[in-house]
């Protein structure tokens, strides 16, 4: 004599949705850090949101401590991401700096300096050896740094008049001609 | 005669008072000195010694290296800092030698460097509840399809075995067709 099993009981519908409904959450949830992932910076032609920058002692802007972005419309901004260990960013440090004495006069443009997981004490070494002014501070919690999604450093951002990215260099720039012309293109 | 000699002895005892004051002052004077060296001494030697407190001794390289194993590089993904060789990792090492130089606590230093640089320097991921969700979904899931397989490839076998060997060609799958099966055996 043979056994016989049971008849199986099915798993009763709304669970089958629940568990399906879990299952694409979790899909998209992926989904969505692999694409943040392989999404590259910040492009040109979005307005960038508002972020707090904390300078360096010695490297304020206009006397003042803290800025928020929001607080520089109306000015083309040039904001540099870089470090002290990083070589690259040495290779740009003269232009920058040679770029920062040109155009300061003027008032229309800000050169900021966002100092990406450094220590203080070498970013000081950095910026006394290549006799950088312009404002400079660090990337607390890399929140700046995060928000650009940048992929290294030295990368550098122009942000237009009215709060718009322009235009994105990764990596060195070739001379500080590089620099006057996409700063020329936006005083226009 | 006699009162030159009186007034001669009274210049002279008067002579001697001044003397012995001056002699008393001095007296003081050096009590004073002596004084307000072995207080300056003691003062000195206090300062040095809380100075020396507050310094600590030079960590080793032990010391540091098992506070950076806990941190990882900002640069290269996944590389704890104890092993990094980036410059960056160096200058980490550094700042948490000096910190420790300090009297700074592990759990101290651990806080500073999640503060300035984020929480993606401990290791621990921007957002917890879907890095170990996923994880531990796919696990569950993924063993759960695993019994069930095994679950299938064990019943065809157990039906095979029910039934005589010339006729195991003609098993079916569906559990109602093998019930049917059963209970026309049961009636023969």
């Amino acid at each position: 004599m043979t056994e016989t099993n049971p008849p199986r009981r099915a798993v009763p519908l709304w669970i089958q949705i629940v568990v399906w409904v879990f299952l694409a959450g979790l899909l998209v949830l992926v989904a969505l850090g692999l694409s943040r992932r392989q999404q590259g910076t910040v492009q040109p032609g979005e307005v960038i949101d508002d972020f707090a920058l904390t300078f360096y002692s010695g490297y304020e802007l206009s006397g003042k401590t803290e800025i928020k972005f929001s607080d520089l419309r109306g000015k083309v901004v040039v904001l540099n991401f870089w470090a002290s260990w990083c070589k690259p960013c040495e290779q740009e440090a003269a232009d920058l700096q040679q770029a920062w004495t040109e155009y300061a006069p003027t008032g229309e443009v800000v050169f900021l300096g966002v100092d990406y997981v450094d220590t203080e004490a070498d970013a000081r070494v950095y910026l006394k050896k290549f006799g950088i002014t312009y404002a400079n501070g660090a990337d607390l919690a890399t929140k700046i740094s995060q928000y650009f999604r940048i992929k290294g450093v030295p990368e550098t951002y122009f942000v237009d008049r009215e709060g718009v990215l322009r235009y994105v260099q990764i990596g060195p720039f070739s001379g500080v001609d590089q620099i006057r012309e996409q700063i020329d293109l936006l005083l226009k | 005669m006699i009162g030159d000699l009186r007034l001669e002895i009274e210049e002279r005892k008067n002579e001697l008072k001044t003397e012995r004051k001056i002699l008393m002052a001095t007296q003081k004077n050096t009590n004073y000195k002596l004084l307000f060296t072995i207080l300056l001494a003691l003062v000195l030697s206090i300062s040095m010694y809380s100075f020396a407190s507050a310094q600590g001794p030079a960590p080793t390289d032990d010391e540091v290296n098992a506070i950076a194993k806990k941190l990882f590089c900002p640069v290269c993904e996944n590389t704890p800092l104890d092993v990094c060789p980036t410059e960056a990792c160096r200058q980490w090492r550094e700042q948490i030698r000096q910190m420790l130089i300090e009297g700074k606590t592990e759990d101290e230093i651990i806080q500073y460097f999640i503060d300035t640089y984020g929480a993606r320097a401990s290791g621990d991921p921007p957002n917890k509840i879907a890095s170990y969700l996923i994880p531990v979904t796919a696990i569950f899931l993924g063993t759960a399809l695993l019994l069930r397989a095994l679950q299938m490839w064990k019943k065809p076998k157990a039906a095979e075995s029910a039934i005589p060997a010339g006729e195991a060609k003609q098993v079916h799958q569906d559990e109602y067709f093998n019930k049917l099966e059963d209970e026309l055996k049961k009636r023969k």
